[in-house]
């Protein structure tokens, strides 16, 4: 229990000194151009490769349980878009890159922690925290976002694909993907997915920066920004749900 | 000219500093020397400031580090030039932007008048036209040469140096030993040197603090080391059986 107090105590304060004005805007302009390309379009392919299958299994097997002759066959597209909107594309996505950008930051920050980087930085007067961190952060919050919409649209591409294979038709189920729009859903998965864009950066940021020792220590903060990025967002996504669904 | 007073440091339990007491000359190279866990890091890590809370006072100039306010505490650091025992240079950097980043991150420059100064550094160092290279594409006197290149870029007051010899062959060590001694007497500048090599202490050492189980048990001269009679001094200094057989000689 101590721990974990410890580590609310020197996650604020980390967050405190990331949460400043940049010293130099190139600078800053410089590394959020290489966040957004190491956080966003690095995880494109992967995100793209998964919304696809899972789309087109969610499809199948909810076709598999209606096989019921009264209900009809577009609710299949229906219930595969709400599936996507409401809990696949945002929440797995985050989990998905709680592991694959997650596991990245914190090797990252705790590889410069280990070999002094972020020392040669402290020395230089150099807010290290600000200067790693706060790029990463504002580049999670931009870029997750727009990998949620990017899954949510190939999602519902797989799901057709597979709605094809189990006789799905395609009027059926672009009928039911229309059928009782709520877009407030698609907002709804936005604002959860800022936070976990959050969660992940700063959690994985801080796992990172205060790694200890050496090449072991940087595999622990991977490991351990991954847990818990991933335990924060079920959490936080049980809180937003019902804060704002309900 | 930089004064240590009174200072101790404690981890837990443990004192690894005991109340040491010390002065570095300014234009000289001034060496601390010392056992595997004597205490040399954490002063150094005092000295730069990367080591906050301890006893005592260090005054740079006269003045005490503890009391600067942040705008003092931040035109205090851009007078430091640190070389670290790795290089510590940025990975996704190249050469030229890592000698680079301190300008570009205090000076208002233009870029040619920034990469001026960077190749005068680099050739400074003997490094001229290796700007584009990575850090992993350098040897590791290389890469320490291009640390000491982003070291003096800012042209500090004071260079620190932490086991700047540390994995290199003798004739780099060399190498690197001659560059922090040019540096030093060129720009005038008060150099510290955390060191365990005692090729180091003969070449380059002007001034030479010992610290030994967290007290600064010797100070003095190169030429008055040699001569010493302190017994856990001439135990660390002649723990070779070449020196040994030197101090007979002499």
């Amino acid at each position: 229990m101590l721990k974990l107090f410890k580590h609310f105590g020197l996650y604020f304060i980390m967050m405190q000194k990331v949460i400043s004005v940049p010293e130099k805007w190139n600078a800053f302009r410089r590394q959020l151009l290489l966040e957004l390309e190491k956080i966003g379009l690095n995880s494109i392919g992967i995100v793209l490769f998964i919304s696809f299958f899972v789309g087109g299994v969610v499809c199948i097997q909810t076709a598999l349980n209606l096989e019921n002759p009264l209900i009809p066959k577009y609710i299949i597209g229906l219930a595969s878009r709400d599936s996507l909107i409401l809990e696949f594309s945002p929440t797995m996505i985050s989990l998905i890159l709680a592991g694959k950008v997650g596991s990245s930051i914190a090797s990252e920050i705790g590889s410069m922690r280990v070999s002094e980087q972020i020392d040669a930085l402290e020395i230089m007067g150099v807010n290290s925290a600000s200067f790693l961190i706060l790029p990463k952060i504002i580049a999670s919050l931009f870029f997750f976002p727009v990998l949620v919409i990017l899954s949510m649209g190939i999602g519902m591409i797989g799901a057709w694909v597979g709605g094809l294979s189990v006789d799905v038709t395609t009027t059926g189920f672009i009928y039911g993907l229309r059928y009782e729009f709520i877009s407030f859903y698609v907002i709804y998965a936005i604002i959860k997915t800022i936070f976990f864009a959050f969660i992940v950066s700063s959690i994985s940021s801080y796992f990172g920066y205060h790694a200890k020792g050496g090449a072991i220590s940087v595999g622990k903060s991977s490991t351990e920004a991954v847990v818990y990025s991933s335990i924060v967002i079920l959490v936080f996504n049980f809180i937003l749900t019902k804060i704002i669904l309900t | 000219m930089i004064e240590v007073k009174n200072v101790s440091k404690k981890f837990g339990d443990t004192h690894v500093l005991k109340n040491v007491s010390c002065c570095f000359e300014k234009g000289k190279t001034n060496l601390i020397i010392g056992e595997s866990g004597a205490g040399k890091t954490t002063l150094i890590k005092i000295l730069v400031g990367l080591q906050k809370e301890y006893q005592g006072k260090v005054l740079f100039n006269g003045e005490d580090v503890k009391r600067m306010n942040n705008k003092e505490t931040r035109r205090f650091r851009q007078e430091i030039g640190m070389l670290f025992q790795g290089g510590a240079l940025y990975d996704y950097m190249s050469v030229e932007e890592n000698i680079m980043f301190p300008l570009t991150m205090f000076t208002d420059k233009r870029e040619d008048e920034m990469l001026e100064r960077v190749n005068f550094c680099l050739e400074r160092v003997n490094l001229q036209g290796k700007n584009n290279l990575l850090p992993s594409e350098l040897s590791g006197g290389m890469k320490k040469r291009v640390a000491i290149a982003r070291a003096i870029v800012m042209q500090p007051k004071y260079l620190f140096c932490d086991e700047p010899n540390s994995g290199l062959d003798p004739k780099t060590a060399i190498l690197i030993d001659d560059l922090i001694q040019e540096i030093t007497q060129e720009y005038d500048i008060t150099t510290i040197v955390n060191t365990h090599d005692m090729n180091s202490v003969i070449q380059i050492g002007d001034n030479i603090s010992f610290i030994h189980k967290g007290e600064l048990w010797w100070k003095g001269y190169k030429e008055d080391l040699i001569k010493s009679e302190n017994e856990e001094l001439s135990e660390f200094v002649f723990a070779s059986k070449l020196f040994k057989k030197l101090k007979k000689l002499s």
